[in-house]
């Protein structure tokens, strides 16, 4: 069996969730006595593509053309495919990031096959793989099975292991798909990065506040305690539909799904839909000076007292510890 | 300028989710079934884009009668007309697809819209495997757009920050909220909207490609540990984040 692998890159360069889907086909690849086939879709990406063998790649395949600097729905779509095709993969991975969740989708049609988004698992049986996925914003999982020749799942970041760079190497092989101008009708014209602040769907903590600091300048002891920890700010349902944080920052069901390794939920009640976006993060904190608050039994830890009062005393003893 | 919207009908995000004796789908007992809130901004989006070029806009919902509902509030918003893709066999993304896919082709609209996801599967495909099968290009999560001459500048989220993608027309655009704020209905719209039609059409039966083998609800936690009701709880929490934890 061959698995083929879209190891995303933006400006030249992985993250996590690239290593993270060369890391599973490489998985089910040694489960299934098969062959792990790492993909790469750019512009002067040859040199980069290399390092994936370090994250179990048994072999590298780049695409690398000038037209395919930006992400192109309809061309890094074809380009997918058309790999998949000619590699004979039964199984295609994604990372169910922006620009995965966009194009695998195209995949998927152009080659006939079943899709399962946002997977949190995958558990191979000989050559039969169930997927778990949430749905119903994550009060429910599923499990599926595709019934499909050609199988495509796209990974939720941050949930499959991404393994530690090994000694493993692979060689980088450029591979040609012929693209005609009718593959470029929508093409990316700009990126307009917020800035280099982190995402709260890509952060390892993550500390959110709720309607309970009572102003959008009271999130400046969020923002502090998150900076401390290296994390990044989210908000409830309430904060954003007041106008207070960004709609980027939301975290719910319709919100981002997060599942930090630390989650820390400020003066949130925790709203059945707050919670469906966060239940899943390894280790929550919960402040809260109501004791009868949901979010409590969602929490491994909680303090039931005024969030005025402990954030930021909590912010101050962490810099003990982080030295920041 | 012909304009189509694909709506659904599902259960309010404020449900509490119970799964049913086959365990393969909800129990929607006392569920309370709502408007798919991306797919308000879709609406929404439509009805300005005709304000502004004129034309009409066609609602499509792919599902039982009680699709029905959430068809008639589009009415109330200002669409011009609805219609009811109508089956209630279990669908996966694809054979969903398929369907509104068959019946957009028939009516070949020059925008097409979706909510970037519904919040029953979450899948977030059927906007832009539709826009596969129609041969279009599409922009997901869309959270600005500008159409002028023929084309699209549209504004995408994607991680820490925002992408512009330009795309020639007809395409598909799938909604992220804070592409605008949908409006309510009026009251002339509502009482409106109760006496127009909505066209009903039976869409061809697909083979899914997808097999549900379960649905189950998340292993429960267990309520997790109290630290303490003051100030003096904070150095005790560090420590157990530091040393139980390891999380800091």
């Amino acid at each position: 069996m061959k698995i083929l692998a879209v190891a995303e890159q933006r400006e030249n360069k992985f993250k996590k969730p690239a290593f993270e889907v060369v890391h599973t086909a490489r998985k089910i690849a040694d489960q299934t006595g098969g062959e792990a086939i790492a993909l790469v879709i750019g512009s002067q990406i040859q040199s980069m593509a290399a390092e994936l063998g370090g994250y179990g790649a048994h072999r590298i395949i780049a695409v690398d053309e000038p037209r395919l600097e930006k992400y192109s729905s309809t061309a890094y779509s074809k380009v997918i495919a058309e790999i998949a095709k000619k590699e004979q993969a039964s199984v295609v991975l994604i990372a169910a990031t922006a620009m995965g969740k966009d194009c695998a989708p195209r995949a998927a049609v152009k080659l006939d096959a079943g899709i399962g988004s946002e997977c949190i698992a995958l558990k191979t049986e000989g050559s039969d793989i169930t997927a778990t996925r949430p749905v119903y914003g994550g009060k429910a999982l599923t499990d599926i099975k595709i019934n499909s020749a050609i199988k495509v799942f796209t990974l939720r970041p941050n949930v499959f292991a991404s393994g530690d760079s090994s000694e493993n190497k692979a060689e980088v092989e450029k591979a040609e798909i012929p693209l005609a101008e009718s593959d470029f009708s929508s093409v990316t014209v700009e990126t307009l990065q917020a800035s280099e602040k982190l995402d709260v769907a890509e952060a390892d903590i993550v500390v959110s506040g709720g309607r309970g600091l009572k102003a959008a300048e009271n999130f400046k002891m969020v923002e502090e305690l998150a900076n401390t920890l290296g994390g990044a700010v989210g908000a409830s349902r309430a904060v954003v539909d007041a106008g207070w944080r960004p709609h980027s920052e939301q975290v719910g069901q319709t919100g981002k799904t997060v599942s930090p390794t630390l989650y820390i939920a400020i003066a949130i009640s925790g709203a059945i839909q707050h919670l469906a976006g966060m239940s899943s993060s390894k280790y929550i904190v919960a402040i809260n000076k109501d004791k009868d608050a949901p979010i409590f039994q969602a929490a491994d830890y909680g303090i039931v007292a005024d969030a005025f009062e402990i954030v930021p005393a909590l912010t101050r003893e962490l810099k003990k510890i982080t030295g920041k | 300028m012909k304009l189509a919207v694909c709506i659904n009908h599902v259960p309010d995000t404020a449900a509490k989710i119970n799964i049913s004796a086959d365990g393969k789908n909800i129990d929607k007992t006392g569920v309370n079934f709502v408007f798919n809130p991306y797919d308000e901004y879709a609406v929404e989006e439509c009805l300005r884009l005709k304000e502004k070029n004129g034309g009409e806009v066609i609602a499509v919902s792919l599902g039982s009668d009680a699709n029905k509902e959430t068809l008639r509030k589009a009415l109330a918003m200002g669409v011009d007309k609805a219609v009811l893709l109508k089956d209630d066999s279990p669908r996966d993304s694809f054979s969903v697809a398929r369907a509104l896919a068959d019946y957009l082709k028939e009516i070949s609209p020059d925008v097409i819209f979706f909510g970037k996801q519904s919040v029953d599967s979450d899948s977030a495909v059927v906007g832009v495997m539709v826009a596969e099968m129609l041969g279009l290009p599409s922009v997901s999560v869309a959270v600005k757009l500008e159409i002028s001459n023929g084309s699209a500048v549209v504004e995408r989220e994607i991680e820490g920050g925002k992408e512009k993608i330009r795309t020639s027309l007809p395409a598909v655009f799938t909604a992220q909220k804070g592409l605008n704020e949908p409006r309510y209905p009026s009251l002339k719209g509502i009482m409106a909207a109760k006496s127009k039609p909505i066209e009903e059409k039976i869409p061809a039966a697909v083979q899914p490609k997808v097999d549900v083998i379960a649905l189950r609800k998340p292993a429960s936690k267990s309520a997790g540990k109290i630290v303490g009701t003051d100030i003096g709880a904070v150095p005790e929490l560090v420590r157990l984040l530091h040393e139980e934890a390891k999380v800091v």
